[in-house]
């Protein structure tokens, strides 16, 4: 009664055509023509050294980015990243008064990042809680306990071994930020595309019952992201507090929001389930090129925000306009 | 009944609230005079006013984050036409900062309603565009106590009965949307539509239209408050409000009203706001520095948050008839 | 094939509500193909069809929630159209859908009136008004609830209660009840057919859609019946047999026939003892033995699926112990489920069974990606073989592996889903009914299969609401009623009505 078994082929496309059809290339498009404009606009853009201090307008944002990319996909957020960076900079800034040394801050600003994120964590995958509030809860706790230990002052006087991070060069104009940069951008690459932990991210943000109901321990998957994004709030903290050689509590304000905006700009969903690190990458060399052109052309910085959020709101809106127009 | 009534979320606020100011008596006993509690009604005006508008896009499953900045652009831009025509009545104002705090609600709402894109990202992107718009406009200037009309600055702090027109305002707003929301079709549906999307279909109700109304009445009381709010300060520039739609969803966070919509009040919003209003004129008479504010006010949503999730929490369908009425 | 195309005379009255060639299509399928439908007042129409024929979308063409692409609405023979759910209202429609469509966080009496509430002079809503309609309509259905309670508060057969309620507050012309009897006890039913007969004498058109002919011919008067969202016929009841209808159902001789099967049970390899939940259920305990096929029935809600995720990890059972292979197991996630050897195959597909964005083959291997990958690392080949074995063993049809599977037909999914879990090589596999709204050529193919799985030795726990199924299938039944264990049936005492009989509580 059953006929004979059809062969299903594996793929109908090859990865390669899916790759060109997709928001990354699209993106990829308008960077290039970002990066055309800015040269005609302006002749300081296309110097080496210009373009180097360029970087540091996303490295660090854009390594909280990779990490706010996962924990995105998964159907969560998290807000509070840049009060971890404020905490964790004054934890090292204290430190930093008892007399620490750079191997010691290191531990300090990353164990703060990663203490923050486990309560971001706890919070939300034990007590099962929105990470949308508990983030904008823990964003003005954390921040405010900078405030309280710091109050209008600012730690300075950090060790002159501990200034390489954020002000050093590994090689010529390239910057030890922006290797950190590319070498993180492969780690949560390879990541979130080619292991078992990135294919659970997928299936949890597209369906986070269907995931639950298939074996995947969500909570933990979920709780580990949490972990990540306080981590590299740390990292950013480090590279921060390491190039502007001080601490003030207000550091980093409004970071949040530009996180968020590489990401969702880079071509994730912010309702979960999809996007990818090149995407995010991409993103952050747009924004990076938009600031940094706009910049030498004087434009003050409160109008550059008017052009990164039209971009943001222009970039989702444009295809479903599109898809409208075509009926 | 009276029992549902003592036990509900807004009586334990109202309790809790009672308790702080209890506390605060005990340091200050001068705070808790009638004269000084008006004083920190009229104080927490601003954000009650915004709260109630919060409220009821959040009911929605929306959330708008560009508040402070459609308060910040109106209040500048009816600053500036009273610069530029001090003769101006101030009901006239009135009716132009409502009229264009709506108009960006509107805009809003449309994104949201009819290209489908995510309200955290919509309000994100306007947030950062109205505050550019009012360094475009004012070209980074301020609009002084001195270049404003005697009667632009006389309004809010007019008294009747006591009471200043600013406190007036906010409890006129929280009478009418108190009836809003409970006795007209677009209050309910606001609730049928954050309860449950897929059914309020059936119902007839349109939900993308509901949000547009939701984003407008936000949009719009967020106007009101913003020349209430200049005129009150007297000061009108880029920064004012800043930060402030974090503590605006902090007070709905912290009333009870739940972020995945349908559940909330007027007189959550009003207890919300009021906390976070007593804490901040506290902290200063009890010599507690200002800078605990910040921290307290995210414990207090962290608190709340995890308090009203234990209290809707589901226990499952009910399907043993011994455990039926049992709640 | 057998074709039966009958229109029968039309009687001379004029139908109160009817479609004439009316189409819908959504993307990739064609759900109504030229339908036709008469509403006569005073009479039940049954409307028939196998899952999938179309009736759940002609219910929401009928109240305006979907718009057809083509054909006529006609009320009282007049050419009409309802752009939105209030027209049909409007126009004297109510329905009580199959899925709920009511709201937790409102009260009772708001649930009914939502979207026409009584209102005051000055057009504010009138709440005590409303509470007083309200429980005289409930009265009127045999429902003692009050009112000002909170939907959510309510147990399933009253929350259905209350949406009968909401289609009875609209002045209604057209009552259409859409597997009105699925949750209801025994006496609740008894007084909806009463209801039924009151709406009738009040010259009420009633659209009665049930797959249980017993029901439909108790009290239909006459019948339409759809196949592939194509009118196949309509008419009289009295004028059909039983065997008639199912004919013009599924277009074809059909006994259904189950695979035969030696019942040869081996080891015991499950034991649950004394599992109970605080809302859910209480006091379940049985034992399964390899080559087994156990089967679960009940009432909708009677607390099958709700113990089966406590079974599998998904929620936490408050006491109760499980032992597997006469290992005890301690199950407080699905992974554990799985690491002891136990699979679920959940009733609702697209939400728990499978993850529809995602391509087939992703689905099948992830709960077994630690065999597939490599330290953590995935292998696409690994898992491509994977997918290919599991898939091609359950004879899929789809356009690739790579294809979505929100792409495929409701069989096909339900044939990823089990091959996702036989890829885990499982000792027990619980199916929740395992062939609800699939075609019955995919029917028939996954009772052969789990057949062939209870032949490996592997444990087959079914839940299943279709008698016939439940019948042909099982070597034993449990009946379970409002959250309990009510009865182990086998052999001699394992009969239709024993079963209605212990699941109803007659």
């Amino acid at each position: 009664m059953t006929e004979t078994t059809r062969f299903i082929p594996d793929r109908l496309q090859s990865p390669l055509q899916q790759r060109l059809k997709s928001w990354e290339t699209l993106l990829l498009l308008v960077a290039i023509a970002i990066f055309v404009t800015n040269s005609f606009a302006s002749p300081y853009f296309l110097n080496a050294w210009n373009l180097s201090d360029a970087t540091f307008n996303f490295t660090e944002k854009a390594m909280i980015a990779f990490a706010m990319a996962l924990l995105i996909i998964s159907g969560e957020i998290d807000l509070s990243v840049a009060s971890i960076i404020a905490l964790a900079s004054t934890a090292m800034g204290a430190a930093l008064q008892l007399g620490a040394g750079t191997p010691v801050l290191i531990i300090v600003g990353l164990g703060t990042g990663l203490l923050c994120g486990a309560f971001n964590g706890i919070l939300v995958t034990r007590l099962g809680l929105p990470s949308i509030v508990v983030t904008i809860g823990t964003m003005s706790l954390f921040r405010g306990l900078s405030y309280i230990v710091l109050g209008d002052q600012a730690f300075r006087g950090y060790p002159a071994d501990f200034a390489f991070f954020g002000q050093g060069y590994v090689f010529w104009v390239i910057t030890f930020e922006l290797v950190l940069f590319a070498v993180l951008a492969v780690i949560y690459g390879v990541v979130l595309h080619k292991t078992n932990f990135g294919r659970a991210v997928y299936a949890i943000g597209n369906n986070p019952t269907g995931a639950l109901f298939s074996g995947i321990r969500v909570a933990r998957v979920k709780f580990i992201l949490f972990l990540l994004t306080g981590l590299m709030s740390g990292v950013a903290a480090i590279c921060l507090t390491s190039r502007l050689g001080s601490t003030r509590p207000s550091i980093a304000t409004g970071w949040e929001l530009e996180v968020v905006t590489m990401v969702v700009l880079g071509g994730v969903n912010i309702l979960g389930g999809s996007g990818s690190i090149p995407g995010v990458v991409i993103a952050a060399f747009v924004m990076g090129m938009v600031t940094f052109g706009l910049g030498l052309l004087n434009v003050p910085g409160i109008v550059m925000s008017i052009v990164i959020g039209a971009l943001l709101i222009g970039v989702i809106a444009l295809p479903r306009l599109w898809k409208m127009w075509r009926g | 009944m009276l029992q549902r009534l003592i036990t509900s979320r807004e009586a334990l606020l109202l309790g809790a609230i009672a308790v702080l100011l209890a506390l605060i008596a005990t340091r200050f006993p001068g705070f808790i005079v009638p004269s000084n509690l008006a004083d920190v009604f009229n104080d927490t005006s601003p954000l009650i006013l915004l709260a109630i508008g919060q409220m009821i896009v959040i009911l929605t499953k929306c959330i708008d984050l560009s508040v402070a900045a459609n308060l910040a652009l109106t209040g500048m831009v009816v600053a500036m036409l009273n610069l530029a025509f001090p003769g101006l009545p101030v009901a006239l104002i009135v009716v132009v900062a409502v009229t264009l705090g709506a108009v960006m609600g509107m805009f809003n709402g449309i994104l949201v309603w009819k290209l489908d894109i995510p309200p955290i990202v919509v309000t994100l992107g306007t947030m950062t565009i109205f505050r550019g718009i009012i360094f475009l406009i004012s070209d980074g200037k301020w609009v002084n106590s001195h270049e404003m009309s005697a009667a632009f600055k006389a309004f809010p702090r007019a008294e009747f009965l006591g009471l200043p027109m600013l406190s007036w305002t906010a409890i006129l707003a929280v009478i009418v949307f108190t009836v809003v929301m409970s006795r007209t079709t677009l209050g309910r549906a606001a609730y049928a539509v954050g309860g449950n999307p897929h059914a309020a279909t059936y119902t007839g109700i349109d939900v993308g239209r509901t949000q547009f109304w939701a984003f407008t009445i936000s949009g719009a009381l967020a106007g009101l408050t913003g020349y209430l709010w200049v005129s009150r300060y007297a000061v009108a520039y880029v920064d004012i409000a800043g930060g402030f739609e974090l503590d605006v969803v902090a007070a709905c966070v912290i009333g009870g009203i739940s972020i995945a919509g349908g559940i909330g009040s007027v007189g959550g919003a009003l207890l919300g706001a009021l906390f976070l209003g007593v804490i901040k004129n506290a902290l200063p008479v009890i010599n507690i520095s200002p800078f605990w504010q910040l921290a307290i006010s995210g414990a207090a949503i962290i608190i709340a948050v995890a308090v009203n999730a234990r209290a809707s929490q589901t226990k499952g369908r009910i399907i043993l008839k011994s455990a039926e009425h049992a709640t | 094939m057998l074709q039966m195309t009958q229109t029968e005379s039309r009687p001379d009255v004029t139908p109160v509500l009817a479609l004439d060639g009316i189409t819908k299509t959504f993307p990739g399928v064609k759900a109504l193909d030229g339908v036709s439908l008469r509403l006569y007042p005073g009479q039940v129409t049954a409307l028939i069809g196998e899952n999938g024929a179309g009736k759940s979308t002609v219910v929401k063409t009928l109240t305006g929630i979907y718009q057809p692409d083509g054909g006529d609405i006609l009320v009282d023979g007049k050419a009409t159209r309802f752009p939105t759910a209030q027209d049909a209202a409007v126009a004297g429609i109510t329905a009580i859908h199959q899925e709920t469509v009511l709201f937790d966080e409102l009260s009772v009496a708001e649930n009914i009136f939502l979207g026409h509430a009584p209102r005051t002079r000055f057009g504010l809503i009138d709440w005590a008004a409303m509470a007083r309609r309200s429980t005289e309509i409930l009265r009127g259905i045999g429902a003692e609830i009050d009112p000002t309670h909170k939907l959510r508060d309510l147990g399933i057969a009253n929350k259905h209660l209350v949406a009968i309620a909401r289609a009875l507050s609209i002045d209604a012309r057209v009552v259409i009840m859409d597997e009105p009897t699925a949750a209801l006890s025994h006496k609740e039913i008894q007084e909806l057919y009463e209801l039924v007969e009151k709406l009738k004498a009040q010259g009420k058109a009633i659209l009665f859609i049930s797959h249980k002919f017993d029901e439909i011919f108790r009290i239909a008067d006459r019948y339409t019946v759809f196949r592939d969202g194509q009118f196949i016929g309509d008419g009289k009841i009295a004028d059909v047999s039983e065997a008639d209808l199912v004919k013009m159902m599924v277009g074809r001789d059909v006994s259904q026939i189950f695979p035969s099967r030696s019942s040869n049970p081996g080891a015991e390899v499950l034991r649950v003892e004394g599992m109970n939940h605080p809302t859910e259920f209480a006091d379940i305990g049985f034992s399964l033995n390899r080559g087994e096929i156990l089967g679960f029935y009940g009432l909708v809600g009677a607390g099958r699926s709700e113990f089966m995720q406590a079974l599998f990890g998904i929620t936490k059972a408050s006491s109760g112990r499980v032992t597997i292979d006469g290992t005890p197991a301690e199950i407080r996630s699905p992974a554990d489920a799985v690491d002891a050897g136990i699979v679920y195959v959940p009733e609702d597909r697209g939400k728990q069974g499978a993850i529809t964005p995602l391509p087939i083959f992703q689905n099948v291997t992830l709960p077994s990606l630690g065999r597939t990958s490599h330290k953590g690392f995935l292998r696409l080949a690994e898992e491509f073989q994977l997918a290919r074995e599991y898939t091609e063993r359950l004879d899929l049809r789809a356009a690739s592996l790579d294809t979505a599977v929100g792409t495929l037909s409701g069989g096909n999914q339900q044939k990823v889903v089990i091959a996702k879990w036989l890829a885990t090589q499982p000792k027990v596999i619980i199916l929740d009914e395992p062939t609800k709204g699939i075609d019955i050529g995919s029917k028939a193919a996954v009772h052969e299969f789990m057949a062939e799985l209870a032949a490996e030795g592997l444990a087959v726990i079914m839940v299943s609401s279709e008698i016939p199924e439940v019948l042909g299938m099982s070597d034993r039944v449990i009946v379970m009623r409002e959250g309990r264990m009510v009865a182990e049936l086998a052999g001699d005492n394992l009969t239709p009505e024993t079963l209605v009989r212990h699941a109803a509580g007659i």
